[in-house]
């Protein structure tokens, strides 16, 4: 476990830059995790529930925060009261304990140590047929992880990647894989929209892509205003949902920035003038009023930064002139303090972290071919397409720990973005 | 004695009349067809007609086929792909001659109208290549304008790294998928080939 952790989450000081000592090259520090960061978890045994408490099991420890321990199933009796002594023996500091009520669990968190309960909660669970019980299941992980932590998990959210040129839903524990436009179309840039209902996403037809507003509760597509000609991609809503900024392509071969209303359908805006550079892959900060985005005015694509009105623009991700590789498809951070993108080092990509505040870089991947990043809505979580298993997968990376985990899928997959949390309306 | 040989003659035939079968005695040969030479004249007329409209058929064919031909070739000449370097949008030097022919081609075609689109290789980030794709068409279409082709005659599309000429994953590869393709939107038929 520990050396799943020194998998080279490498940091790097990026500041000063000089020309000849390129980032790629720069000074490399190994994050080494140790136990102690983790507090030991167990889920105690118990009657039925058993596909109840494998989601949990499964969630709690993709969450990161705990080392949850392996139980055999009847290593422990079951009765009303718990055996802290037999669970103290075996490191454990928490203990959650789930057990059916009228109209689902109750769930307790058991503080190991001082022999207490520490939490007590009723959870109602719909039945384990219907579409909507895993999603609950995933929402009381995420309360137990905020019992401990103070901030809740990120089970209860879904990822949208692309395979073979058609957009899918998946949980994030990998189940529930769904399709969301038809195979007879080539979707690109699939991106959820805050409170989950939209996914926006380019519809690619023959010299043109309108970006498209999916309802996921009708399965209804409709074209956003100001997307009707040229082709328009990387589609980014603002966070209270109201805007979409996106790329679009010109007639001179420009590509730049604009913005729409889409609650409204209106008020096209231009936010970027490119005339020579390309601008696309806009990303808001968390507050709305900073657009992150690429452009090519130095040459190569590099991470640059505006007000969400398209003033106020400056170079936000450090590069050397001629030596630094093309960097690419920029997020910014849940908590607003960093924005996650993919740079090429040696022509291939590896994901990095830039710290907004210092201008400091972490390059969180170096083998293989590393890509798009997103951001889980914990902040902390980031998935990103690999190839370091052959084929191009989404892989979940914890950058506190460094565990590292494949979401796997059938296809070859790209394009992933991570939703918010999702509400309890959410099947 | 001539009237004897008459005499006998007629004995002599009038014996084969009244017994057995007469001895078969030659057809008289059928007398020569009059010359009609109105006839002979209108065939003489109509085989130097078909000759002549084979003739002519032979060179419209052999015509047809050129000009067939010449479309083919004035197609393939509108349509050939140019190419480019890794990351680049720049029109490469081995490749002017193939839009200075397409220059001409449009000029002398003032109904033809094409639309440029730009192909990348998958390995530049998927949303950037789209923006790439984009620059590459405009490349061609800006260098054709600069030729004088008129604008109107023009529009360019990007395809990204969506629609790869060669699937594979390898040097070559790449470089076929670095392209812009040419195709014409209006006008394609009967191209006048350039003065």
């Amino acid at each position: 476990m520990r050396a799943a952790v020194a998998l080279g989450l490498l940091v790097l000081a990026a500041a000063p830059l000089r020309a000849q000592d390129p980032i790629d090259r720069g000074v490399r520090v190994g994050i080494t995790y140790t136990a102690g960061t983790r507090p030991r978890l167990v889920l105690l045994p118990g009657a039925g529930l058993d596909s109840v408490r494998a989601i949990l099991q499964r969630d709690l420890d993709f969450s990161d925060r705990f080392e949850v321990l392996p139980l055999e199933s009847g290593s422990a009796a079951s009765g009303s009261t718990v055996n802290y002594q037999l669970y103290r023996t075996l490191g454990a500091e928490y203990g959650v304990d789930v057990r059916s009520d009228a109209a689902g669990v109750v769930v307790r968190l058991h503080d190991i140590g001082s022999g207490t309960v520490r939490q007590q909660q009723p959870f109602p669970l719909p039945a384990q047929s219907a579409p909507g019980f895993r999603m609950a299941v995933h929402r009381v992980s995420d309360e137990v992880v905020r019992w401990v932590t103070g901030t809740p998990g990120v089970a209860a959210t879904r990822l949208v990647v692309l395979m073979n040129k058609r957009a899918y839903r998946v949980d994030s524990d990998g189940a529930d894989v769904t399709p969301i436009t038809p195979a007879s179309e080539t979707v690109l840039s699939p991106t959820w929209s805050p409170d989950g209902r939209y996914v926006a996403y380019t519809r690619f037809l023959d010299g043109a892509g309108p970006i498209m507003l999916h309802d996921l509760a009708t399965g209804r597509a409709q074209r956003v205003f100001g997307t009707e000609s040229q082709l328009n991609f990387t589609p980014a809503f603002s966070p209270d949902g109201r805007s979409l900024a996106f790329a679009r392509t010109d007639q001179q071969g420009g590509t730049d920035i604009y913005a729409v209303n889409v609650t409204d359908q209106c008020c096209l805006r231009r936010l970027t003038v490119g005339r020579f550079a390309d601008n696309l892959s806009p990303t808001y900060a968390p507050d709305g009023r900073r657009i992150a985005f690429v452009s090519t005015r130095p040459g190569t694509p590099q991470i640059y930064a505006m007000s969400s009105d398209g003033t106020d623009q400056e170079l936000l991700a450090p590069y050397d002139y001629g030596a630094t590789g093309p960097s690419n498809a920029p997020e910014w951070s849940p908590d607003g303090a960093s924005v996650a993108f993919h740079r090429d080092i040696d022509r291939a990509p590896q994901v990095f972290i830039l710290e907004v505040g210092s201008r400091r870089f972490k390059q969180l991947t170096s083998s293989g071919r590393n890509s798009d990043p997103t951001w889980a809505p914990d902040g902390r979580h980031l998935a990103f397409v690999s190839d370091r298993s052959g084929r191009a997968q989404v892989w979940i990376i914890d950058t506190e720990t460094g565990r590292i985990r494949q979401l796997s899928l059938t296809g070859e997959v790209r394009l992933p973005h991570w939703s918010r949390r999702f509400g309890a309306a959410s099947p | 004695m001539k009237s004897r040989s008459l005499l006998v003659f007629a004995l002599l035939a009038a014996a084969a009349c009244g017994g057995k079968k007469p001895a078969e005695t030659p057809a008289p040969a059928p007398a020569p067809a009059p010359i009609d030479s109105t006839a002979i004249k209108a065939r003489m007329r109509q085989d130097s007609i078909n000759a002549a409209e084979a003739r002519a058929r032979a060179a419209a064919d052999a015509a047809a086929r050129a000009a067939a031909q010449l479309q083919a070739q004035l197609s393939a000449e509108v349509s050939a792909m140019i190419h480019f370097d890794f990351d680049k949008a720049d029109i490469k030097p081995e490749d002017q001659a193939n839009l200075d022919r397409k220059a001409a081609i449009l000029k002398a075609n003032p109904g033809l109208s094409i639309q440029i689109a730009g192909n990348c290789d998958n390995r530049g980030s998927d949303e950037y290549n789209l923006a790439l794709g984009n620059r590459r068409a405009a490349a061609a279409q800006r260098y054709l304008i600069n030729q004088g082709v008129s604008a109107s005659q023009i529009t360019i599309v990007s395809y990204g790294e969506e629609r790869p000429v060669n699937p594979a994953n390898d040097e070559a590869a790449w470089a076929e998928n670095r392209n812009d393709q040419f195709t014409p939107t209006a006008g394609g038929n009967n191209l006048m080939a350039p003065k």
